[in-house]
């Protein structure tokens, strides 16, 4: 276990680096930042030179790299255009993005695996078939279309939310935008764990189960349950990753101010510093949300030893 | 048994909604908590720090406007510039100034604003050093060229065109000519600093320190800015309430719903497509004023096919194929009107606004239809009105100004909206001259002077003028008017100019933009200056 | 002679890691697939007519008698044909707009309405089809076709090819696609729809490499295919004739339903402001600037995004019954 652990930490750098140079290219394709800073009245070229100097423009993109990664490893993240550091955008972007993707998880645990269950365990009923049809629906229908029609029926037409989170973004504020965010994976949880279900439940170890005389919700919630939320719970685990870094469109509708509000305003003002700096957390946190998933794999499943 | 299983799922879905629901439940403060007399406003994010001549967009102009007063003030209905912290200022010959700081004026720390609070704070404004992106406001000084050459390190500290001559008095020598220099001295880059602004940049810059009527209560970057009433402010312009809490909103889409849902008190920017419900949403809380912004399409004169000798016909026929009372109408719910000049009205008759466009400014088809062939045609068949996606309601009415055009035209292949994913590129594609056709230029004035809508923009290799029209005619006539002492013969100058502008059809006037603001009902006496910019100061809360 | 499988790199590779794009699509069905892979891929069975018993046989069976497939190939089917031939069911030319009806509702010869600009919404949702469908097909072809290559090589030959492949897909698998896209697209100044769709390529490519490596080394695994290596095959006819037809079976089922989701993508890219651009006509760009107008005129957003949804839905099905077909387990 030991000895996979390391060998997976070792992989993990060359992704690491693979994927900072690959955002950090990306962004330097995207333009002159400084005729953005300038705004509607180009800088003179005088100040334009100056402003490149002291954002280490004017070098060549691979040293401007190296000196990113240098400064990285010693904590220093850059500062954005507006004379901010990073570090301090991080610091308040990331624990908002964090409480909206605890709500999404919960949302995905709670609404998913009950309905997965339930329709697994009724394939063909007409409940299963009404599931299905709706989580296919809720697949169908983009994320930015479901987050704009909440917000104008529950918080504009009928009042029931706020239809802007407020700037300390408590969880109570949270709960529609993080619905939004999950209803892509929840529906995917929901047919993912009515899948797995129907599979177990012709399994042999629930037919003795049953056999023996167990009580049926014994077999459920012991042995059901428990083989079935495998390949659930690390879906799960891995969708952690993803769900920090895909709420641009959700943070945008409901006014969040987290990871993907920042990462957009550093797209559209062009801030490398910015943008290169929360990508290189978001791989980090999928990077090791991957090997956790990978671990508790083995800890879930007692077929798995990694050597 | 199976009942129960379900009963046991939905009980536990139902608590923890409900313990979520719950927890949240105290929360009730937001925009529209009334204590103190506190008004919360809508705001984005300023994208430099909050120095004055560092701040070239509205967003950090906002919070200026508040803690900040310089020599002048424009006036917040008319746009006239009155006196503030000036005693007098002095010229005989209109390029040597003798300027007299009223006493009696502090900074919000007790820090007393002399001469050497102004002369300091431009010369760190001017030098190349700092990076002041609004250097080029100071550049009639005498001895910017020094402190801020084209090329090179700067050979000087500080400009030789300012001498602090005594306590209250300075005096500013100009390289040229320039009778209204003094009502230029309201923007906002004219400020006076304290010396803790020097001393300790780092932490001014995280809590701004400024001579107006409010004080920043707190900052937090990139979400909120608390501000407070000053009590002791000394000017005649005392805030009416007891502070403004800026809040930063993703989408002024969200702002104004969050304004309808009552958690905000007022939106100084509502989207075009929102324009619909206001009557229905605010009532009466919804002001549409004038405001000194102009929208125009440029064309690109340095490219070849965009500069042919005839094209001032293809150019006035494209004007004339735009129906811009439909679009006003229809896109911007009159909160446009159609352009008939290249200024603005805020200038009024007797600063310079006047219909010059004429017929070249109203819908023909026919005769658009004739010029345009007259004219050589659209070069290449297909032109491309190019603007930015990221922000503002471009992509309505440049898609309304392609219809409009190809309807006239017969042709709907003749103009295409060409979207600019964001505006930092589309500025990056202006300024290093790539445009292959038309792109959208707006004009929000400095200050309100009929110079201001025309030296930057159309002036030969002007700061401003990003489709690189030159016209020696026009450069002659601007450079004349600047010398005029005489106020009223001066405006009639600047109109020759215009007039040879029209001539060429130099850009197309499309329509003036009015400043429009929504409030709630805690709050009365709402505003927007001729800047468009709320003013705060005014604003009571019931 | 390649290294036994470790059964940590299997289900490593093979799992479903998370949608990346979760801002607006999501690669379901990386996850199902693996149910997939897990089974050997049946008796063998090189060419489907040959054998009445073959997987591809029994699965045809199978999808001929499903109602769910035959409803979504169906829908597919029409949309295919009014791609192709938009002017059959609209008469109008979806660049006609007429500012003064600006907002309007359904009227006669309108029945959707105008839009914001006054151009039908009918004709607008009968052409936008074309760019959706296109989209969706060429975007899958190159996921597929980089993905399954790159992803069936590092399968089969394994070792340090693998590595080395299997830490560039990581690289780009880590980088969200929402945001890949805003950054690179941004730039963008052609107004068709190959920059997005190599956008999606570029960054969907990971995807279905994952699920074909993993469908490679089970099927390698396979008793037949050791035997063809013990009478002294070559890898190329081994790769063709006996790993890629057992092999392709999930990739199939993933690439289908990720094809409705690069569409509702190219939607979500739209909303951003660096999808599509006029005068392409497309789903996409009607419902984001309809979005903005949501309160005051629904139609505007209800039949491009209904349009959308019934086709990213017939997609979805179509995938999920050809999985249920070639998934024996669920029989």
């Amino acid at each position: 276990m030991g000895r996979y652990v390391i060998r997976r930490l070792l992989q993990m750098i060359p992704v690491f680096f693979g994927a900072t140079l690959l955002i950090f290219l990306m962004v330097n394709v995207m333009g002159d930042p400084i005729a953005g800073l300038c705004g509607d009245r180009a800088c003179d070229p005088a100040t334009a030179a100056q402003l490149e100097k002291e954002f280490g423009l004017d070098k060549p993109v691979w040293q401007q790299y190296l000196t990113y990664m240098g400064n990285v490893f010693t904590g220093d993240f850059g500062t954005a255009f507006n004379g901010q550091p990073v570090t301090e955008l991080m610091a308040n972007a990331f624990p908002v993005t964090i409480r909206l993707t605890i709500v999404a998880i919960l949302f995905e645990i709670v609404i998913g695996i009950t309905l997965g269950v339930v329709t697994g365990l009724k394939r063909g009923h007409p409940v299963d078939t009404s599931v299905l049809l709706l989580t296919l629906v809720v697949l169908s229908v983009p994320t930015f279309v479901t987050g704009l029609l909440l917000q104008l029926l529950l918080g504009v037409e009928w009042g029931w939310i706020k239809p802007a989170v407020s700037p300390d973004a408590p969880f109570s504020e949270l709960i529609v935008p993080g619905l939004v965010l999950a209803s892509v994976s929840l529906a995917y949880v929901t047919r993912l764990t009515r899948t797995s279900i129907a599979e177990n439940k012709r399994a042999d170890y629930v037919r003795t189960a049953v056999a023996k005389g167990l009580p049926r919700r014994r077999v459920v919630t012991r042995h059901l349950l428990r083989n079935s939320l495998i390949p659930v719970v690390t879906f799960i685990g891995a969708d952690v990753g993803a769900l920090m870094g895909g709420a641009i469109v959700t943070e945008r509708i409901f006014n969040i101010h987290g990871v993907g509000f920042q990462l957009y305003q550093g797209i559209v003002r062009q801030n490398t510093q910015t943008v290169v700096g929360f990508v290189t957390i978001l791989v980090l946190v999928f990077l090791l949300a991957n090997l956790l998933v990978d671990l508790l794999y083995a800890v879930l499943d007692p077929r798995i030893r990694y050597a | 048994m199976r009942g129960a299983t379900h009963a046991k799922w939905a009980a536990l879905a139902t608590a923890v909604a409900l313990a979520a629901t719950a927890c949240g439940g105290g929360d009730s403060g937001g925009g529209g908590g009334g204590a103190d007399g506190i008004v919360s406003s809508s705001w984005g994010d300023p994208q430099n720090p909050l120095e004055p001549a560092n701040t070239n967009e509205v967003q950090g102009g906002k919070v200026l406007s508040m803690i900040f007063r310089g020599l002048k003030q424009y006036d917040p209905k008319t746009g006239e510039a009155k006196d503030m912290l000036a005693e007098k200022i002095e010229t005989t010959d209109s390029m040597n100034f003798t300027i007299t700081v009223k006493n009696g004026w502090t900074f919000s720390n007790g820090e007393k604003v002399t001469a050497k609070s102004f002369v300091d704070a431009w010369n760190y404004g001017a030098s190349l050093k700092n990076n002041q992106k609004n250097s080029y406001f100071f550049g009639y000084i005498e001895g910017y060229d020094k402190v801020h050459p084209d090329k090179g390190q700067p050979t000087a500290e500080t400009m030789s065109g300012l001498k602090v001559t005594g306590d209250q008095t300075f005096t500013v020598k100009l390289t040229q000519k320039f009778s209204t220099f003094p009502d230029t001295l309201g923007y906002a880059a004219f400020s006076p600093l304290p010396q803790s602004f020097y001393s300790d940049h780092a932490g001014w810059l995280s809590k701004p320190v400024g001579n107006g009527p409010y004080t920043i209560d707190s900052y937090s970057k990139g979400s909120q800015m608390a501000l407070k009433k000053w009590d002791a402010y000394p000017g005649p312009d005392k805030a009416q309430n007891g502070g403004i809490t800026l809040k930063v909103y993703t989408d002024n889409n969200t702002a104004y719903t969050d304004l309808t849902a009552g958690n905000l008190d007022l939106v100084d920017d509502i989207p075009a497509s929102q324009l619909k419900n206001v009557s229905a949403d605010l009532g009466d809380r919804y002001i549409n004023t004038p405001a000194g912004i102009i929208q125009t399409l440029s064309f690109p004169f340095y490219d070849p096919a965009w500069n042919k000798p005839g094209q001032e016909k293809l150019r006035t026929g494209l004007s004339m194929a735009i129906n811009r009372d439909q679009i006003t109408q229809t896109i911007f719910q009159k909160t446009r009107t159609p352009a008939q000049d290249w200024t603005s009205p805020v200038l009024g008759e007797a600063g310079g606004f006047k219909d010059i466009c004429g017929d070249a400014c109203k819908y023909n088809p026919t005769e658009a239809k004739k010029l345009v062939a007259e004219g050589g045609g659209i070069p290449g068949g297909t032109m491309t009105i190019s603007y930015n996606a990221d922000t503002g309601s471009h992509k309505e009415w440049v898609d309304a100004v392609c219809n409009s055009i190809n309807n006239a035209l017969g042709n709907n292949k003749a103009c295409v909206g060409n979207p600019i994913g964001t505006f930092a590129d589309f500025r990056s594609q202006v300024s290093t001259q790539k445009m292959k056709g038309p792109f959208r230029a707006g004009w929000q004035m400095d200050y309100p002077l009929i110079q201001n809508f025309l030296q930057p923009l159309y002036y030969t290799n002007a700061s401003s003028n990003d489709g690189k029209y030159s016209n020696p005619k026009f450069d002659k006539l601007v450079d004349q008017a600047n010398a005029e002492t005489d106020a009223p013969k001066a405006v009639g100058i600047f109109q020759q100019a215009e007039e040879v502008l029209k001539g060429d059809m130099g850009a197309i006037p499309l329509w003036y933009q009015n400043g429009s603001a929504g409030y709630s009902d805690r709050v009365e006496n709402v505003s927007l200056n001729p800047f468009s910019v709320p003013v705060y100061d005014q604003i009571k809360v019931k | 002679m390649p290294e036994p499988l470790e059964p940590l790199e299997s289900y490593d590779e093979g799992r479903a890691i998370a949608s990346t794009g979760a801002g607006g699509a999501s690669d379901l069905g990386t996850a199902e697939a693996e149910t997939l892979e897990k089974t050997p891929g049946g008796p063998e069975g090189t060419g489907a007519g040959k054998k009445p018993r073959s997987l591809w046989s029994d699965a045809w069976h199978d999808l001929r008698r499903n109602p769910v497939f035959i409803i979504s190939a169906l829908v597919i089917l029409f949309l295919v044909v009014i791609s192709i031939w938009p002017s059959l069911i609209a008469s109008g030319d979806p660049l006609d707009c007429d500012l003064a009806k600006a907002q309007e509702g359904s009227q006669p010869g309108h029945p959707f309405g105008f839009n914001g600009q006054g151009c039908d919404v009918y004709t607008r949702v009968v052409y936008g089809a074309r760019t959706s469908v296109t989209v969706g097909v060429c975007a899958t072809l190159g996921v597929a076709i980089l993905g399954g290559v790159l992803g069936g090589l590092a399968g089969f030959y394994g070792g340090t090819w693998d590595g080395i492949l299997s830490r560039i897909t990581d690289v780009f698998f880590a980088i969200p696609v929402v945001l890949g896209g805003l950054v690179l697209l941004s730039v963008v100044t052609s107004s068709t729809v190959w920059p997005v769709i190599g956008f999606m390529v570029l960054l969907g490519w990971p995807q279905i490499s994952r699920i074909a490596r993993g469908s490679v080394i089970t099927a390698k695994q396979n008793d037949y295919v050791q035997a063809a290596r013990a009478l002294g095959a070559s890898n190329s006819r081994m790769m063709l004739r006996h790993i890629t037809p057992n092999a392709v079976a999930p990739v199939i089922v993933v690439a289908t339903i990720a094809l409705g989701t690069y569409i509702a993508l190219e939607a979500t890219l739209s909303y951003l402001g660096v999808g599509l651009k006029p005068p392409t006509v497309s789903w996409g760009i009607d419902i984001s600037s309809a979005s903005q107008y949501i309160r005051n005129a629904p139609h505007m957003l209800l039949w491009p995004a209904g349009a959308l949804a019934v086709t990213v839905l017939a997609f979805i099905m179509l995938g999920d019954a050809v999985r249920d077909a070639l998934d024996p387990k669920l029989r």
